[in-house]
């Protein structure tokens, strides 16, 4: 007899494995969620799936406790004015009014008109419909506008933009793409006809010289920057990062361009002039696939290296190295962030991108493209899905008669009844937020308080509106501002699909039910788009009634072509990456290759324009705004996650130089200031960031970021320019932090 | 290019360039593993793969010996049983196994008893609890590896572990044992997705086992005076 060793008793086994797909970053990845009684006590990954193979990063694998957050609301709120009937009470500033443990308290310091109170899904619905049909029925389709959530699934998101340009016949539809990558969208509609990643993340090992540029890929895309790392270090690329960080990918490159924020057209445009000099065009492609060239090699003329050296702090010798290494590339491809579009030139420095891959060919073939890390893991969809105020879904004008005559058909209203006149954008909603402009607000998933530039500005706006609805899991910034707030279903207590960066449809699969009387978004959308319907009364029916979320895919994949061939049964297992034209059609990992869907690319003539706030004496740095490896945006879930212990505190990044110029050290609290507002948090004196370039990430209420950037906006993409604006660094007390007893201690920082 | 060879009397034709593990799982002949796995670059360390080749003084690493023309391989010999069988005893006898169910089935299959080596020396340390992510607890390492080949080249490129100490006193660690936060780790748990025994886990799932309620788990990360605490550890 052998002596055996029995199993701990105390292992936890699971009830249940449910695959899906993350819902932080845009690469999709796919994860296994660990269930026992309706808790997620592990997170892995499948080895053989194809976006991350079984890797995954810190948010992905352990950044779901928000779920559980005692803090999160899961019961419908009101605020008590609207319950007991009596007229809206003056004043509205931010009121949270809520206690730690999720329930309503009344507050001594604000009315008792604006206590939240608790209380059922028909009340609360009821209260909503009677408020948005009463200010649509004094003051007509323009008062309303909604953010849809490039967060909550393709089917959410459809809903939603359905329900406003159906119901409310107005197009005020739009997104956080517009804070994100609208300059990049933008450039590539105008150059090529086509607004995504134009191949595969997992290509970047086919690429022999690949350019990073404008994208933390480290901290913001993990998984892809994996690849990166592993197309250096495996397949012998090399890796050419243009970025006024020292981010931890310059580790791995050939070649750092430390660029000055905001003059990237400068530097990729003398990348192109070199190229032109150097005799290093792919003639071929010029003379076959784009147009235009002519007048663009004349805007190209002035942009030396020399020129874009004085402009941009890189050398000269540098910039022709770059140019040479990617010209002369076999595969070469572009990847970039936000540091390229959020810009009041946006559209302009992904134009000078783009021409890049026009003048070498480098676009078309697998392991090339231009390739736009999407941020948000719905980004890429919300924007398919028409989530925007110039679309429908599937990128078809809301201007263009023949595309609403189609859209008027596929949803049951009247020839004529869908507006044809362009909405506003997230921005322009807010600044359109008085009386004769925007007076109703639903925000599904977004929070603008902390993610719009200006922020005591935008804190202004927010005042203004006359009626604002939450959908979300927290009552976070903006939803303190809300009258009604609907607890929506996390990512893991809903079915749908999510559409990744490099354009993969891919399942979200419900693994446990939702938290006290929190719903899926899609049912809230569809349970308050019938109530609104019956009470306007226009006599025709759209369909609300869905069963289940793969019935509102295929009404929308009905119209919407890229998605003709997307089913949940063919995604069951792996995503399918569209355009998918039909059900056989195996779907896309390359676009491009015969042609682009505005038939030839163009070029467009270029010129510098600077940053619109540049350093002076009185604000002599540059402040350029990102994100953690540890954090999410607004925070609204990061904050409220086990993530936050991992990274507890804003701090500012300042160069060694600055900071002994200045006296300030590691760890002493700063404050930063700007024309438009202050911050107090602490330093990291480190070499990662550029002389006269400090960082600060736009996770931290109590030190937000965007209380200091600039509403600056590019002209074309309505972006903001959250990527430069001037400030000053001064010493502050340490009681002057928001936080003072808490303090980040990691070795990688 | 292939390769023709003998496997347990039968021959097969396999690519070349194939090691005989993967020869063998195309053939659906089990040879067990350990240390090995898909994801990252095969090191032969736990040896449990061993196979007998006709004509080669010792047995040989399936997971990293190719299949060769000619060859004759045996996965069940006696030989190679009673090699697989000290080497699941020699773990019993230093290691905690009782969180990993696949080697206490391959003890069972293999008749391997837990007391073959009494006067063993455990490896035992404490839980290592210094990050909000992940605990680790080395009494149920076994030093396969995979976590230090995760870290490094197999995925994350992040070097924030490696093997310290020699001989029997090797562990995994930290340069100069430094808690993890204080290291270049990323908090990934990619190493966690690794751990064939329980010796990295995920904190929830930690305190789960350590009779926690999800209720009790769920508030840790609310008060700021905890977090505190933390950070001045």
């Amino acid at each position: 007899m052998v002596a055996e060793i029995k199993l701990d008793p105390n292992r936890v086994i699971e009830d249940k494995v449910v695959t899906t797909t993350c819902s932080y970053c845009g690469v999709g990845c796919n994860l296994e969620l660990h269930v026992k009684d309706d808790f997620i006590f592990k997170v892995t990954s499948p080895f053989e799936s194809p976006v991350n193979k079984g890797n995954l990063c810190v948010k992905g694998r352990f950044g779901y406790d928000y779920i559980y957050h005692p803090k999160r609301v899961t019961t419908p709120l009101v605020r008590r004015y609207l319950l007991e009937g009596k007229p809206k009470p003056e004043g509205r500033e931010q009121v949270f009014a809520i206690s730690m443990d999720g329930k309503p308290i009344p507050n001594s310091q604000i009315s008792n008109d604006w206590d939240w109170v608790a209380t059922d899904w028909d009340t609360a619905l009821d209260i909503t419909v009677d408020n948005l049909v009463r200010i649509y029925q004094r003051d007509g389709s323009d008062a309303m506008a909604v953010y849809c959530c490039a967060k909550a699934t393709n089917e959410d998101n459809y809903l939603l933009q359905k329900m406003w340009r159906a119901l409310f016949r107005t197009n005020n539809v739009d997104h956080c793409t517009r804070l994100c990558h609208a300059g990049s969208v933008v450039a590539l509609q105008k150059a090529v006809g086509s607004s995504a990643m134009s191949n595969t993340a997992s290509q970047v090992i086919m690429n022999d010289v690949f350019i990073v540029t404008g994208s933390n890929t480290g901290e913001n895309h993990p998984i892809i920057a994996l690849q990166m790392k592993e197309a250096v270090q495996k397949y012998g690329a090399k890796m050419i990062v243009v970025d006024p960080r020292r981010i931890d990918l310059v580790d791995f490159a050939e070649l750092w361009l430390p660029l000055k924020p905001g003059t990237n057209v400068p530097v990729f445009s003398a990348m192109g002039h070199v190229i032109v000099k150097e005799e290093l065009v792919n003639w071929d492609f010029v003379k076959n696939r784009t147009q235009g060239f002519d007048e663009f090699l004349e805007s190209l003329e002035k942009f030396t290296p020399e020129y874009a050296e004085e402009i941009s702090g890189v050398p000269a010798e540098d910039i022709r190295k770059a140019a040479r290494m990617y010209a002369t590339a076999k595969n070469g491809a572009i990847y970039w962030g936000m540091g390229i579009s959020q810009l009041s030139h946006g559209t302009a420095s992904a134009l000078a991108l783009i021409h890049l891959a026009f003048l070498t060919g480098h676009i078309g073939r697998d392991g090339t493209g231009l390739n736009p890390l999407r941020g948000q893991n719905n980004v890429q969809g919300a924007s398919d899905m028409g989530a925007m105020p110039f679309h429908y879904p599937g990128y078809m004008r809301v201007d263009n008669e023949d595309n609403a005559r189609q859209w008027e058909a596929a949803w049951n209203i009247e020839a004529g009844g869908l507006s044809r006149k362009l909405g506003l954008t997230t921005t322009e909603i807010l600044g359109h937020a008085h009386e004769g402009g925007v007076r109703a607000l639903y925000i599904m998933g977004e929070n603008p308080m902390m993610s719009e530039p200006n922020l005591n500005e935008t804190r202004k706006h927010m005042t203004h509106l006359e009626f604002l609805v939450a959908q979300d899991l927290f009552i976070n910034e903006s939803g303190a501002f809300a009258d009604v707030f609907l607890p929506a279903a996390s990512f893991a207590e809903k079915d749908g699909t999510f559409t990744n960066t490099d354009r993969r449809v891919q399942r979200v699969r419900t693994a446990l039910a939702p938290r006290g009387l929190a719903r899926p978004d899609w049912k809230i959308l569809c349970d308050l788009a019938t109530r609104l319907e019956v009470r306007i009364g226009r006599g025709f029916t759209s369909k609300w009634d869905y069963e289940a979320p793969e019935e509102i895919l295929s009404e929308m994949a009905s119209v919407n072509k890229d998605y003709a061939g997307v089913t949940y049964e063919r995604i069951e297992k792996v995503g399918l990456q569209y355009p998918v034209p039909d059900m056989d059609h195996p779907g896309t990992p390359t676009l491009f290759k015969e042609d682009f869907p505005s038939g030839r690319g163009k070029f467009h003539a270029l010129d510098y324009v600077p940053v619109m706030e540049e350093a002076d004496d009185e604000y002599p740095f540059i402040l350029t705004t990102g994100r953690l490896l540890e954090h999410w945006h607004g925070g609204t879930m990061t904050r409220h996650s086990s993530l936050n212990e991992a990274y507890p505190e804003a701090r500012v990044e300042m160069h060694p130089a600055d900071a002994e110029m200045h006296g300030i050290t590691n760890n002493m609290p700063v404050r930063v200031t700007s024309r438009r507002g202050e911050i107090v948090l602490r330093c990291t004196v480190t070499e990662k960031t550029t002389v006269g370039v400090v960082f600060i990430p736009w996770h931290f209420h109590e030190a937000a970021a965007n209380l200091l950037t600039n509403d600056a906006l590019d002209p074309e993409a309505k972006i903001p320019e959250f990527k430069a604006c001037a400030v000053q660094v001064f010493p502050a007390m340490e009681n002057e932090l928001p936080n003072p007893d808490v303090e980040v201690r990691r070795g990688r920082y | 290019m292939t390769v023709t060879f003998q496997m347990d009397g039968k021959e097969i034709t396999v690519e070349d360039g194939m090691t005989l593990l993967e020869a063998a799982r195309e053939q659906g002949i089990d040879i067990p593993t350990i240390c090995f796995h898909e994801a990252t670059k095969a090191n032969g360390l736990c040896r449990i793969c061993v196979v007998e080749v006709e004509g080669w003084r010792l047995l040989q690493p399936a997971c990293i010996v190719k299949a060769a023309a000619e060859m004759k391989v045996q996965t069940r010999s006696e030989k190679v049983v009673r090699a697989r069988r000290t080497i699941l005893e020699m773990l019993a006898s230093t290691m905690d196994l009782s969180d990993a169910p696949e080697i206490l089935t391959m003890m069972d299959e293999y008749g391997a008893g837990a007391d073959r080596f009494p006067d063993a020396e455990r490896r035992e340390s404490e839980v290592k609890d210094d990050n909000p992510m992940y605990i680790r607890d080395y009494s149920k390492c076994l030093l396969c590896w995979r976590c230090v080949q995760v870290c490094a080249e197999d995925a994350q490129y992040t070097y924030a572990i490696n093997f310290e100490g020699r001989g029997y006193e090797t562990q995994i660690g930290t340069f100069f044992d430094k808690s993890i936060p204080e290291t270049t780790c990323v908090l990934c748990g990619q190493c966690v997705g690794v751990c064939p025994t329980g010796a990295l886990k995920p904190k929830r799932q930690f305190l789960l086992e350590s009779g926690m309620k999800p209720e009790e788990i769920s508030v840790l990360n609310t008060g700021r005076k905890r977090r505190k605490e933390k950070t001045n550890r």
